[in-house]
């Protein structure tokens, strides 16, 4: 069970919470002038990040207001509560940096790297032109 | 807004009015330890939801009409009996007797649309939205304590605070109105569940305590 500090209530247990998946996705611009790709993608991919992600929650049966949370997807820990409409707080690099020494150092770094390097060299492997379409597609589509 | 007008024509209806639980009086009676916890539910009261931005103008005609606003989470404004609790930064709950309902005579509900006006806001009438639960005696705490998790230690509640939480997975406004005394607001829908799940949390404080 998380205890899940609102701004506005203080500490509260999880289960009064409601997960509002990844922050920070800015809605497009231009809707009109995306692909059916770009627009697919900022509808339906979200980051599957392994480590500090910056989250949305809202307090549902309390003061029923959204807020930001930066978590740790490995070791739960909260790192940062902030409103919503604020960037993601500087100290989630310093969290992120640390969080390989805190015990899981063999596995950490290993499938974060492979997550983000591997699908460029083998994009570049092929052909310069397929780098782009391959870059633009989600990570999680190629597997 | 409150629709006032309609609620002149029930008055009629005031005496086949049931409360939520009022099917559990008897096990209410029959599950209460004197002097040790004590549930009850408690008599219709005339509630109010207000959403209105307090550092505004209608903000502060609604705080003017109502008694105050509270400021912060756990807060309740508002006098001559009238409460108001707080249930998010822009959102109240105003607690007061059933009198106070316009249909009954009182202007509660009334007053507090024309204090609102057209601005940007609401108040609606939530007097049949929620029941009351009055649980008292030295184990209520232990009582409740069993399915909430704020802290409800004397050293972190203070009697006249209200928190919007959950009580045995259920979402309730939890108000210490006393220093050994609860009063629950759940939801109408939820009054039987929480009327056993409270019955059922007091049962072992009928038997003499085990050493």
């Amino acid at each position: 069970m998380l205890l899940i500090s609102c701004p506005n209530c203080g500490s509260r247990d999880e289960t009064e919470f409601h997960y509002g998946g990844q922050a920070h996705v800015a809605y497009p611009e231009n809707p009109n002038d995306l692909t059916d790709r770009e627009w697919a993608e900022y509808l339906f991919y979200r980051d599957n990040t392994k480590g500090t992600f910056a989250e949305r929650w809202l307090h549902s049966t309390g003061c029923r207001q959204w807020f930001n949370m930066l978590r740790d997807t490995v070791t739960y820990d909260i790192q940062a509560v902030y409103p919503m409409g604020t960037p993601r707080p500087a100290a989630a690099g310093a969290a992120a940096v640390a969080a390989p020494d805190a015990g899981t150092a063999s596995t950490a770094p290993d499938s974060t790297t492979t997550g983000t390097a591997a699908p460029s060299t083998t994009a570049t492997s092929i052909s310069p032109t397929s780098t782009a379409s391959s870059t633009t597609a989600p990570e999680g589509a190629t597997k | 807004m409150a629709n006032t007008a309609a609620l002149e024509g029930i008055n009629g209806l005031r005496d086949i009015r049931r409360s939520p639980a009022s099917h559990l009086a008897s096990a209410l009676e029959a599950g209460s330890v004197e002097g040790t916890v004590v549930l009850k539910e408690g008599p219709f009261q005339t509630m109010a939801g207000i959403r209105v931005d307090p550092r505004s103008e209608q903000g502060s005609r609604i705080a003017s009409v109502a008694g105050g606003l509270p400021a912060r989470c756990g807060e309740v404004a508002g006098s001559d009996g009238v409460s108001v609790l707080w249930l998010g930064p822009a959102e109240f709950l105003v607690v007061a007797p059933e009198e106070a309902h316009d249909s009954l005579g009182g202007d509660l509900i009334g007053s507090l649309t024309a204090a609102l006006g057209d601005a940007p806001g609401q108040v609606v009438d939530l007097s049949a939205n929620r029941t009351t639960f009055e649980l008292s005696g030295p184990r209520a705490r232990a009582v409740l304590e069993k399915g909430c998790a704020v802290d409800l230690h004397p050293r972190s509640i203070k009697p006249g605070t209200a928190l919007n939480t959950e009580v045995g997975n259920i979402p309730v406004v939890l108000l210490k109105s006393g220093e050994e005394s609860f009063r629950l607001f759940p939801r109408a829908s939820f009054a039987d569940f929480l009327g056993r799940w409270l019955l059922d949390a007091m049962r072992e404080y009928a038997s003499p305590e085990v050493p």
